[in-house]
């Protein structure tokens, strides 16, 4: 006997057609996005390669320009944008009705807007900042409006997908939350807490100093605030990605999930511990090197819930491997669909994710961040992560989400398979470069191509394989676009009514401890105290704020 | 949860108590310690940041000076897009205690190849000593984007 993660599974999905609709423009919205950033992105792998093209660019001015580009448009807009359109459908599916349309509506103009005035403030030359946006460099304000709106975008989502949650539970009275949407409301609630940070950051303090009501600003309460929200936005961005490995996945190679419970353990571990973010101002001077021991022991806790994920999902296609005939201890990987566009770039995907986590315990561990502190051995960690486990996973999941948005078949899925493939071994290629190039002391966030100085040791054969690997990576993101281009405009048409979505082994328990799994108040409570715990006597020396630093646009 | 769920996540769980515990020796037993609190710049009240660090000691006087037998203090001051001073000389065998602070954004102090790295935040004063073993031209890098130059911002420790 085993558990559908959704409610009434044989129904039709009764999304309506124009809730869909306005889901899959917010899912195009994200890889617009993506597009514009990949061919930033492009100039930047060249130029760790020594080759400065950025003033080929049109209405690009510098590299920096170009890194602020490609940054905040693939983990900023990109990663929103596919967490609002993705988990509302996954929240629709996983209680099997419809959204409120006129929220969803909301969210994409919210974004759309936020979108439009960061990136003209960006591509007219005054917001070169990255997106980090460290100050006092200072961007013009229509920067941090449009910041603002990408987040409140977020929030209109939570909001309709609490509302549905709330509904459900209200018809249902006693019952467990269907598994797939309980992971989509826990993280959201899990990203409006962490997102309170960067919140406060830009509407309490640049916003108004960027229009000149506040003359100055605390740069460390801004950076402290910033990465409040900074480290667990990296969460945002990959529970989207394990909603998909969790639930979808098991399904698409023919297996089922084995416990229900330990799912939802794994996302109330992101959603409790969310204060981790001062291990990325471990060299920061103004912190006491106890608390930061003691932020590098969280951050090891949160490494738990992703090894867990790591058991949880091989065997969920381990299962499916056997059901379908696969032998031996190892042999059963191979024997995975892998001829399934969707299937493989996720399993690529994953496959990338166990070095990008790896690399980003090394990142997290204390002493050894010292040697690797803001060298590329950090964007060598992140592209496995982000650029890797989330992107390929995206496309992966495009692969079956754009047919069901369109009603059409995928157009050609050699070309898809291909695809992948090219995109993952040329980040394992730019990968292995930036961190080499890391460790062989390369800074981060640096026009390498430009630098006045002899270029040491180790520097120049990292910068080969970045610039080949990362042209790798763009020739295969290029092929994605061509692929989903294709797909809706000159496919066949079919009927897709429904979602992929699995079945667990475990059911939910109807009595007992994991009961409690689901009151997500007593959760949510624990979070905040935590936050207060860590985050009190940090943000409390900044009360009142040292305002020192007027802003500086020398960009 | 299953009999070998439960055990991978002891499994892991011990595995990262491992981890802690090592680095925990690192930094108690090899006395490798990261940055922490060093002092702050307070401007006077309508005082700009530039002003108030060079108003403030040691950062009135920069530059290289010896407190000991083979023991030298050198006292930075990182703006866009230089440090100053530009280039120390040491001998080989030194222990150097960087003392560095920012006159205007958030800027980065890197030594590639030693484990000298720390951020220069406004406001704040960076601090941290290393013994330069051996001969050799070292170079410190801003490896924070502090703006247009910010990949020509470097400096360079002389080992002779």
């Amino acid at each position: 006997m085993r558990t559908p993660v959704v409610d009434r599974p044989d129904a039709p999905f009764a999304l309506p057609n124009l809730q869909r609709r306005i889901i899959s423009l917010t899912v195009y919205l994200g890889f617009s996005a993506l597009g514009v950033g990949v061919i930033n992105g492009l100039a930047q792998a060249l130029n760790y390669a020594g080759i400065d093209i950025f003033r080929y660019y049109p209405g690009l001015r510098t590299y920096y320009e170009g890194l602020t580009v490609h940054g905040v448009f693939n983990v900023i807009i990109l990663t929103f944008a596919f967490a609002n359109g993705f988990v509302s459908l996954t929240t629709a599916r996983g209680l099997n009705r419809p959204l409120n349309t006129g929220l969803l509506v909301a969210a994409f103009v919210s974004l759309l807007i936020g979108s439009l005035l960061a990136a003209g403030a960006i591509l007219s030359g005054h917001a070169s900042v990255l997106y980090t946006f460290y100050a006092p460099l200072q961007a013009h304000w229509t920067f941090y409006l449009g910041l603002a709106f990408i987040v409140v975008s977020t929030w209109i989502t939570s909001l309709n997908i609490f509302l549905a949650v709330a509904a459900w539970r209200r018809e249902h009275p006693g019952q467990r939350i269907p598994l797939l949407a309980f992971i989509s409301a826990c993280t959201y609630i899990f990203w409006d807490i962490a997102s309170l940070g960067v919140a406060v950051e830009v509407v309490g303090f640049l916003l108004p100093w960027s229009l000149g009501i506040l003359p100055a600003t605390d740069p460390m309460l801004d950076r402290t605030l910033f990465w409040f929200t900074g480290h667990p936005i990296v969460y945002f961005w990959l529970l989207p990605v394990y909603i998909s490995w969790y639930a979808m996945i098991p399904r698409q190679v023919g297996g089922s999930l084995f416990s229900d419970t330990a799912v939802r353990i794994v996302f109330l571990m992101f959603l409790v511990i969310i204060p981790i973010g001062l291990h990325h101002q471990f060299v920061d001077p103004g912190i006491s090197p106890k608390l930061k021991f003691a932020i590098a022991f969280l951050t090891f806790i949160v490494f738990l819930p992703s090894l867990l994920t790591a058991f949880s999902v091989m065997y969920a296609l381990e299962i499916g491997s056997r059901r379908n005939g696969g032998t031996g201890v190892i042999a059963w990987f191979f024997h995975l669909p892998w001829s399934d566009p969707s299937v493989a770039a996720q399993l690529l995907a994953m496959l990338g994710f166990m070095l990008g986590g790896i690399t980003g315990l090394m990142n997290a561990s204390y002493t050894i961040n010292l040697e690797i502190h803001n060298t590329t051995f950090v964007p060598g960690h992140f592209h496995l992560t982000v650029g890797t486990a989330v992107a390929l996973s995206y496309m992966g999941i495009a692969y079956w989400m754009v047919p069901y948005f369109e009603q059409k078949d995928l157009w050609n899925r050699k070309f898809a398979l291909a695809q992948s493939w090219i995109y993952f071994i040329g980040v394992l290629i730019f990968a292995r470069g930036l961190i080499s190039g890391g460790l062989a002391g390369m800074p981060r966030r640096t026009a390498i191509s430009l630098i006045d100085y002899p270029k040491p040791p180790g520097w120049f054969e990292a910068g080969i394989m970045t610039g080949v690997g990362g042209s790798m990576m763009f020739i295969g993101a290029a092929m994605f676009f061509f692929e989903i281009f294709m797909t809706t405009f000159f496919s066949r048409r079919t009927e897709i009514p429904d979602i992929p979505f699995t079945d667990t082994i475990e059911p939910p328990a109807a009595a007992g401890f994991a009961v409690n799994l689901d009151r997500f108040r007593y959760w949510i409570v624990a979070a905040i105290v935590l936050c207060v715990i860590i985050y009190g006597p940090v943000i409390g020396r900044h009360i009142p704020p040292n305002f020192i630093s007027p802003g500086n646009a020398n960009y | 949860m299953d009999r070998y769920e439960r055990a991978f996540f002891w499994f892991s769980a011990a595995m990262l108590g491992l981890f802690l515990c090592v680095l925990a020796y690192v930094t108690v037993g090899m006395h490798i310690r990261l940055p922490g609190p060093s002092g702050r710049i307070i401007p006077a009240p309508g005082q700009n940041l530039g002003a108030a660090v060079l108003a403030t000691a040691p950062f009135n006087h920069p530059g290289l000076r010896m407190i000991g037998p083979g023991e030298y203090e050198v006292v930075m001051i990182a703006q866009q897009w230089f440090f100053f001073p530009r280039r120390i000389h040491v001998p080989a065998g030194s222990r150097v205690t960087f003392r560095v602070t920012s006159a205007d954004v958030t800027h980065g102090f890197f030594i590639p190849g030693t484990r000298v790295n720390m951020m220069i935040i406004p406001g704040y004063i960076s601090v941290e000593t290393y013994r330069f073993e051996r001969a050799g031209d070292y170079r410190i890098i801003c490896h924070e984007y502090c703006g247009l130059d910010h990949q020509t911002m470097s400096a360079e420790v002389v080992v002779k």
